[in-house]
């Protein structure tokens, strides 16, 4: 699957995908392919306050337990309800159903230090 | 990286390659659940070629080998495997193998991938202290070894030789195919019933073609698949089987890790009797009442997983240290294994897991978690 250039990317595998003052949290392709089947997703709760680099929650794979990070400050809206009955989600479809959280944020600036997608897959070619 | 003689294979059955201890592997092909569950269900194809093979052959063969290995080798016969720890002097373990006696003075010890160098010099090391006379060659870039597992292998086998279905745990044969010699044993590291073979590097693409030539290895129906590390890993942990650098290393005491069988602390007794580096060590230990902490299984609860390095404690006090951890794809929980204090083994009893966030609740209960049904 191709990387959508309709948002950005950290150096830790997070998607980061700002509409209004909403920003829209998940995790790349590259970053689920490696951890293998996600069995489970536990997210900060809506209504947690988050710092910029704060981890908005855990998912679990077979292999392995690893943060999500988010690279802007904000308030936690909601949570993907879908991947508590449905976790694989994250696997098959890391940038659509997959979402992971829902955060309100008021400053986007750090949005300009994240990667575009051809600067994400550059990072992880090879 | 190093590259097993099944890199084409992995490629063109578009596996998720990774690096493992130097070598480019498969981690997954559709999906370690999906590869964990065909294992149980029907049967796997593993590439298992980055584990070292080690040809010890020559008069002082056995003897070199009496030396290092935890278990006797004077007793094993023609055709015989024997899992075996090889320690250091502190009754550490500086690896898990499985020795194959070919002939009185023609063994094969097959070792982690992680620790090839190592064992290679310690075995050189001993040799030349003991003045032994044999030599050791390492074959693993010039063989390739594949292990089949799963209750469909044997049947599948069957096919081909009368002879393999009939061989007993941890023995072997060699076969010939053509031109080349193929050594299958009844062994693996599933908890499956199966076989692993060691052939030539060059003879692999040709054997898998005839073994595999009436079965579509793409068909999600097919009796045998392809299955990565990642499986290989889940099925160990299920199969209560201790990995090196997680139950096994040079720090942990070999009385510790849960593979009690595979110390004979008498070996030194009877006969041919001889002792093994570690062995005064470990009878020290064994004397003043055994190692504090031993290898325990645990249920979690819950969907969080334990893993490797978390604390383990009851009643807020440490009493011991997880080593793996993965949600169990067999038994939809999750399990551990883990270090636990000496008194805390009764099945049955609570402690809690400190994940550096929160704390799971566990429950120790008996090695393994799953036991594949009897092949009717």
């Amino acid at each position: 699957m191709s990387t959508p250039s309709d948002r950005s990317y950290s150096k830790t595998h997070e998607w980061h995908k700002v509409e209004g003052d909403t920003l829209t949290l998940g995790l790349t392709q590259f970053a689920v392919d490696q951890l293998t089947d996600i069995t489970y997703v536990e997210m900060r709760k809506a209504g947690t306050t988050l710092k910029a680099g704060d981890s908005a929650g855990e998912v679990e794979s077979v292999k392995t337990t690893s943060d999500v990070y988010t690279a802007l400050a904000g308030k936690v809206l909601e949570v993907n309800p879908a991947l508590a009955n449905d976790p694989s989600l994250l696997n098959s479809d890391p940038y659509g159903k997959g979402w992971l959280v829902k955060i309100q944020v008021a400053d986007k600036a750090p949005m300009a230090s994240l990667m575009d997608a051809k600067a994400y897959d550059a990072a992880n070619a090879g | 990286m190093l590259k097993t003689p099944l890199h084409q294979f992995h490629l063109d059955y578009n596996a998720h390659m990774v690096e493992f201890a130097g070598w480019n592997m498969p981690l997954y092909y559709s999906s370690v659940t999906a590869e964990h569950a065909k294992v149980r269900s029907s049967g796997g194809i593993f590439d298992v070629s980055h584990m070292a093979r080690l040809k010890v052959t020559g008069r002082h063969a056995r003897r070199l080998l009496e030396r290092v290995c935890t278990r006797r080798i004077s007793d094993m016969v023609q055709g015989q495997c024997r899992y075996s720890l090889i320690c250091n002097e502190r009754g550490g373990v500086l690896d898990d193998v499985i020795v194959y006696r070919f002939d009185d003075d023609d063994f094969l010890v097959v070792v982690n991938a992680s620790n090839r160098e190592k064992i290679v010099r310690h075995l050189q090391a001993v040799k030349t202290a003991g003045e032994f006379n044999c030599s050791i060659d390492d074959q693993t870039a010039s063989t390739a070894m594949v292990a089949l597992q799963g209750p469909s292998v044997i049947p599948l086998v069957s096919r081909f030789s009368s002879e393999i279905p009939t061989l007993k745990k941890y023995r072997f044969t060699v076969k010939n195919l053509l031109i080349v010699k193929i050594t299958v044993s009844r062994t693996g590291y599933t908890g499956e019933d199966g076989i692993e073979v060691i052939l030539p590097a060059g003879a692999i693409s040709m054997a898998m073609k005839l073994l595999f030539q009436d079965i579509n290895l793409k068909d999600e129906n097919a009796p045998i698949r392809p299955a990565g590390l990642g499986a290989r890993d889940t099925l160990r942990m299920e199969a209560g089987m201790p990995l090196y650098g997680h139950e096994l290393g040079e720090e942990i005491c070999a009385l510790s890790c849960g593979v009690d069988f595979a110390l004979s602390l008498d070996k030194d007794q009877g006969d041919r009797g001889d002792t093994f580096i570690g062995m005064d060590a470990l009878k020290k230990v064994a004397a003043e009442g055994g190692p504090a902490r031993k290898l325990a299984g645990f249920f979690v609860d819950g969907k969080r997983s334990a893993r490797q390095g978390m604390v383990i404690k009851q009643n807020g006090k440490d009493v011991g240290v997880v080593t793996s951890g993965c949600p169990s794809p067999t038994l939809n929980k999750c399990i551990a294994m883990g270090f636990l204090d000496a008194g805390l083994h009764a099945p049955g009893t609570n402690v809690e897991i400190d994940t550096g966030k929160g704390v799971l609740e566990a429950v120790t209960t008996p090695l393994p978690f799953y036991k594949a049904p009897k092949a009717g």
